[in-house]
This record gives C-alpha cells, sequence and structure tokens, in this order.
C-alpha cells in the first residue's frame, strides 16, 4: 500500500485540561446560591466535583441542587467515619493484641477532600440527567450530638438510604419519619461500620493469608507422627 | 383468640408466622387484610419479603423488608487487600459478576492514574457487554416464568449458556469470573475466541427474535404488562433508579454514553433506547433492545481488537495513593458505583458500594400502593432486582 500511514505507537499529544470549566461553573453556581454555606469545593477536572456544606445547610442543599441547579437524579447518600481503625487491617493475630485494643485518639481522625471538622461525615450523590455531571456533597456531622437534617422532602430516595446509614454509623436524620433498621434484625446493637466496631469473624479468626494459624492437615498428622516415633 | 389481641398484636403475630412459616398468610382484620410474599417466594428470586395491607383485591400500603442475605461488603472490603476485593463485589450482581468488578477497578486506577492498553479497554467491554447478555437473557425468562408462561425461561437458560461458555472460555468461571486487575486484565483471549463469540452473538440475537415474537408481541403477556406499575420520569429520578427503569420512563440517560469513564463506548456505533410509557411493559421492551444493541456492540468491538498487552506495568504490591473517587458504570441493573476512600495503604480505607438495585426496589412501597394482589408480581418481576445487589 502506497498511501501506508505511518503508525506509530504514540498516542497524539494530548494537553491535559487543567482547568474543567463546566464544573466549576457548577461551583460557582452553588456558591451563588447558597452563600456562606458552601464550606468547601474541590474540582478534580474531568472526573469529579466535591462541595462541603454547612451542617445546618443540609437538606436546603438538596432543595437547591434539585430545584434550582437540576440536579434531580439521586444517586446514593452515606457517610464515612474518619477515625482510624483501632484494630489496624486484622493483620495481627488475636494472640498478639488485647482485645478490645486502645482506642486511636479523635484528632487522628483526618478528613479527605474538602476537609473537614468532625469524625463523621454524610456524604451524598446526586446527578444531573443526561450528562456526566456529579456532585459530591458532604456535611460534618457534630461529634457531640450525631444529628444532622434530612433529604427525603426532597429525594424520596433518600428515605432507605438514610435507615442504612442510621444503623450503620448511629446517624440520625432529622425529619425523616421511619429511620427502622433496615439490614439488620431489628434488635441489633452497635453500629458495624464504626471504625471501632469490631470484624468479630476476624477477631476470632484472623485471615489466612496473613497468619496461617492452623497447619495444613496433612501436615498436622506428619508433625504428630514425628514427635512420636 | 382474635378478639383479646389489638389489630397491632395480630399483625405482628401473623409477620411472625409467616416468617418462620415460609408461606404466604392473608389475616383479615376489619379494615382489610395482610398479605405476606416472601422471603422464600419465587416471584421474588430471593430472599425479599413485600409485606402488603390490602383492601379487597387492592393494595393500600406496602412494606419492603430486605436484609435477609446482607453480608456487610462495605465492613468487608476494609479488611481486603485491592486485588481481594474483586473476589467479593463478584457476588453483589451474581448475574452480571464481571460488571461488578469493573467500576471497583476503574477507581482504584483513577487514584494510581494508570492507563489501561487499549487491548485491555476492548476486553473489558467486550466482558462488560457479555454480562449484560447473560443476566438479562434470563431476566426475560424469569418474568414469563412469573406472568404464566414456561417456554421462554427454558429458551432463556439454554441460550445463556452461549456466553456463559464464551465467559468461561476466557476466565475461567461461569458465574464468578474475577478477571478484572489494577492495570488490566488476567490473561489475554483464547485462541478462536474471537470467532466463537461472533457464533454466540448471533444465537442471541435469534435469541431476541425469539423473545420479540413469543414474549413482547403474545397478547396475555401485554394484558398482564401494559398500564401496570407506571413510573413517571420525575418520580424515577427522585427514587434514583437507573438503568432499564430509568430508560423505561423515558429518560434518555446511559453512563455508557454520558459518562463513559475507561471503556471503549465511544469507539462503537450504538443506540440507546428509550420507552415512554413507563409501565412494566416498557421496561421489559426496553431491556430486550438492550442486548441486541449488546451484541452489535461487541461484534464491533471483535472487529476492531486492537493487539499489544492486556496488562500496564503496575507495582507488584499495590498501594492507591491517598484520595477520594466516584466511579459508576452502566451495569446490567442500572447504575453501579463504589465510592472509594484511600490512605495510602494496601487496602481501602472506606468503600461505599452504590449498588442499582437497592434503589430500584425503594420505589416499591410507591409503586404498589393501589394495584391489585396479581400486578404485584408482575411490577417486581418488570423491575428486575438481585437480592444480592440489594442487600450486598
Amino acid at each position: 500500500m502506497a498511501d501506508d500511514a505511518p503508525t506509530t505507537d504514540e498516542a497524539p499529544v494530548e494537553e491535559a485540561p487543567p482547568t474543567d470549566e463546566r464544573r466549576e461553573a457548577v461551583v460557582a453556581e452553588l456558591r451563588e446560591l447558597m452563600g456562606d454555606a458552601v464550606v468547601d469545593a474541590l474540582v478534580k477536572p474531568g472526573l469529579g466535583i466535591w462541595v462541603r456544606v454547612a451542617t445546618d445547610a443540609w437538606s436546603e442543599t438538596a432543595e437547591v441542587v434539585r430545584h434550582r441547579m437540576d440536579f434531580r437524579f439521586f444517586d446514593f447518600l452515606s457517610a464515612i467515619d474518619w477515625l482510624p481503625s483501632p484494630y489496624g487491617r486484622y493483620e495481627d493475630s488475636a494472640v498478639d493484641v488485647p482485645f478490645p485494643p486502645p482506642m486511636p485518639d479523635r484528632a487522628d481522625a483526618e478528613p479527605g477532600y474538602t476537609g473537614g471538622d468532625t469524625r463523621f461525615q454524610v456524604l451524598g450523590s446526586v446527578a444531573k440527567p443526561g450528562t456526566d455531571l456529579r456532585l459530591l456533597l458532604k456535611a460534618d456531622v457534630p461529634d457531640d450530638d450525631l444529628r444532622i437534617g434530612t433529604w427525603v422532602r426532597t429525594f424520596a430516595g433518600a428515605a432507605w438510604h438514610e435507615r442504612e446509614t442510621h444503623e450503620m454509623f448511629g446517624i440520625t436524620f432529622e425529619g425523616n419519619p421511619d429511620l427502622r433498621h433496615i439490614y439488620l434484625p431489628s434488635d441489633f446493637e452497635g453500629h458495624p461500620l464504626r471504625k471501632e466496631f469490631p470484624l468479630l469473624s476476624r477477631v476470632v479468626k484472623p485471615w489466612p493469608g496473613i497468619v496461617d494459624v492452623e497447619p495444613m492437615p496433612g501436615e498436622a498428622d506428619d508433625a504428630e507422627g514425628g514427635e512420636d516415633a | 383468640m382474635t378478639d383479646v389481641l389489638t389489630e397491632a398484636q395480630q399483625l405482628a403475630y401473623a409477620n411472625a408466622q409467616a416468617a418462620d412459616g415460609r408461606v404466604n398468610v392473608e389475616v383479615e382484620t376489619e379494615d382489610g387484610m395482610t398479605l405476606n410474599i416472601g422471603p422464600q417466594h419465587p416471584a421474588t428470586h430471593g430472599t425479599l419479603r413485600v409485606v402488603a395491607r390490602l383492601d379487597g383485591e387492592q393494595v393500600v400500603s406496602a412494606d419492603v423488608i430486605c436484609g435477609y442475605m446482607h453480608r456487610g461488603y462495605e465492613k468487608l472490603c476494609e479488611v481486603r487487600s485491592y486485588p481481594q476485593v474483586t473476589t467479593l463485589i463478584n457476588r453483589i450482581d451474581w448475574l452480571g459478576s464481571f460488571a461488578n468488578e469493573v467500576p471497583f477497578i476503574l477507581a482504584a486506577e483513577q487514584l494510581m492514574e494508570i492507563e489501561v492498553p487499549d487491548r485491555a479497554k476492548w476486553i473489558r467491554t467486550i466482558l462488560f457487554e457479555m454480562s449484560r447478555l447473560a443476566n438479562i437473557s434470563l431476566f426475560i425468562g424469569d418474568l414469563s416464568l412469573q406472568v404464566g408462561a414456561q417456554t421462554p425461561a427454558f429458551l432463556a437458560f439454554r441460550d445463556r449458556e452461549y456466553v456463559l461458555n464464551q465467559i468461561e472460555a476466557v476466565t475461567g468461571g461461569r458465574f464468578h469470573p474475577n478477571f478484572d486487575r489494577i492495570g488490566g486484565l488476567k490473561d489475554d483471549l483464547p485462541k478462536g475466541w474471537i470467532a466463537d463469540t461472533k457464533a454466540a452473538m448471533v444465537r442471541i440475537r435469534e435469541f431476541c427474535d425469539l423473545m420479540d415474537e413469543l414474549v413482547l408481541g403474545n397478547e396475555i403477556f401485554q394484558m398482564r404488562m401494559r398500564g401496570v406499575g407506571i413510573i413517571p420520569p420525575e418520580v424515577a429520578l427522585s427514587y434514583g433508579l437507573s438503568g432499564a427503569n430509568l430508560r423505561g420512563s423515558g429518560v434518555d440517560w446511559d453512563l455508557r454514553r454520558d459518562a463513559n469513564i475507561g471503556l471503549a463506548y465511544d469507539q462503537v456505533d450504538w443506540k440507546v433506547w428509550t420507552h415512554p410509557d413507563g409501565d412494566s411493559y416498557a421496561r421489559s421492551w426496553v431491556r430486550v433492545q438492550e442486548i441486541r444493541e449488546a451484541t452489535k456492540i461487541i461484534d464491533q468491538l471483535l472487529d476492531t481488537m486492537p493487539s499489544g498487552p492486556v496488562m500496564a506495568k503496575v507495582p507488584r504490591i499495590i498501594k492507591v495513593p491517598e484520595g477520594e473517587a466516584y466511579v459508576a458504570t452502566e451495569n446490567p441493573l442500572g447504575e453501579m458505583g463504589y465510592y472509594l476512600v484511600s490512605k495510602g495503604d494496601t487496602g481501602p480505607f472506606r468503600v461505599k458500594i452504590r449498588s442499582a438495585s437497592f434503589n430500584n426496589i425503594s420505589i416499591v412501597p410507591w409503586l404498589l400502593k393501589g394495584v391489585y394482589v396479581p400486578d404485584i408480581i408482575a411490577i417486581l418481576g418488570s423491575l428486575y432486582f438481585i437480592l444480592g445487589d440489594i442487600d450486598r
């Protein structure tokens, strides 16, 4: 072929966009509508928008993004416990570590994107239908009083997500009329996704990939046989 | 006995009995009756329980009780390393397992800033669409079974096998491939696989035509499904419905087209199907069109498959840099996403799993209000949920 195009392995030079105007515009619009209630915002170009709003503006944020910014799709709602796990990654066997281990200091909790002052943060996500725009919203939940506003008046789908967050983290959503357990039995005690809640199966028996506590069947017999002989 | 008990006590008793006996219990009270469906019931394909209060044949209110299969994956992810997580999340939507792995891997790759080789992208997209075929072909059979047609179920199981065989040929696993790796794929395609897959796609398209005639074109099926369980688009959006349930309500939105991250959907010519009706029939119709479209996507990708490696260079011990990422893809059941928080460790700090069925089923209490008892089954069937995807 005469007009064989030169093939190179090198991809065409693409200039990574340093800014993402569409997403920056969303943040600017939200700041304009919410004023000081927007505490911090972060845009990762092409990837996502993170916005932290004030605790008492949590419910209002949902109203604003749905009715005034057209983010009508309710994606999910959950929470994050920023405390480091006292159990680490359960890599030590239960024999080595006292149970329960000492609790990490509250000051060790380091929040992620857009910062934060509290151990727990709620995390909500909404999206604009027909586009790739998605808003990841965060708000601090006060340490001494785990309460925050509800989203159910704006997004009907938030009801189940708030039930789940309530049982998993112990955060109460004021205004949600139905915070029964959704996954756990109704008499379950504790909040499993909190970092201090132990994963008992790992405490009882450490992860075999890390500490092989039991000898393989053949080995055990051989070892005992060897001792006897 | 009924004289001394309050109504609430009677209901509690009946519900407890129903849960124990796993049979349907009907309790008559002064102003109606309570019908319990599940947890073990063919129409719930899994352990989901629906408690409906009836007035005659009409549902006054319905409550959905889930959690019988809750396995705590979000907690378990926190104690596993990144490569170990895919084994777990395979089991979320067990009919389309490979599709579960992809968004998690993409989220980790996003934080590690790894660019995947083209060939891996292509194969990922193909396997992703094959999960859709395996998942949704069974849906059609299952739905027909629930509304009283036996044959399509057998046809669905027969033809799904062509897809499962191809998935097995690449990954070694029929249901739980665990094939996706951070940086690419575990292995390349076996010899002769492309030709075999093309033949399988022809079979699936024949299956779609058959289902068009046998199910969607069937008068009885249409009578059962049309005008039943209508979801207006705004309600669907506010409940976070996704996938065919949203497109069946006329919302033209597909993450594969509109928010494609790291997969090869922008390289092929395909169409997003929607239906304006929003009823059970519309949802079923959209799903059948979707699998036909998926076979076309696969065919085109097989024709344009690039050569090269299937794995990028990644460190042997994977540590994901500190940061947060949310990646969602258009899975067979709808939008599935992982919110991944990393602290620079060998495993995630927190994983929030956004599964499609949880949102899709949260609309049921709203949707069942005022419908007739036989329509409960048609509506649950057309919403299409996988229990593992609700309970995680």
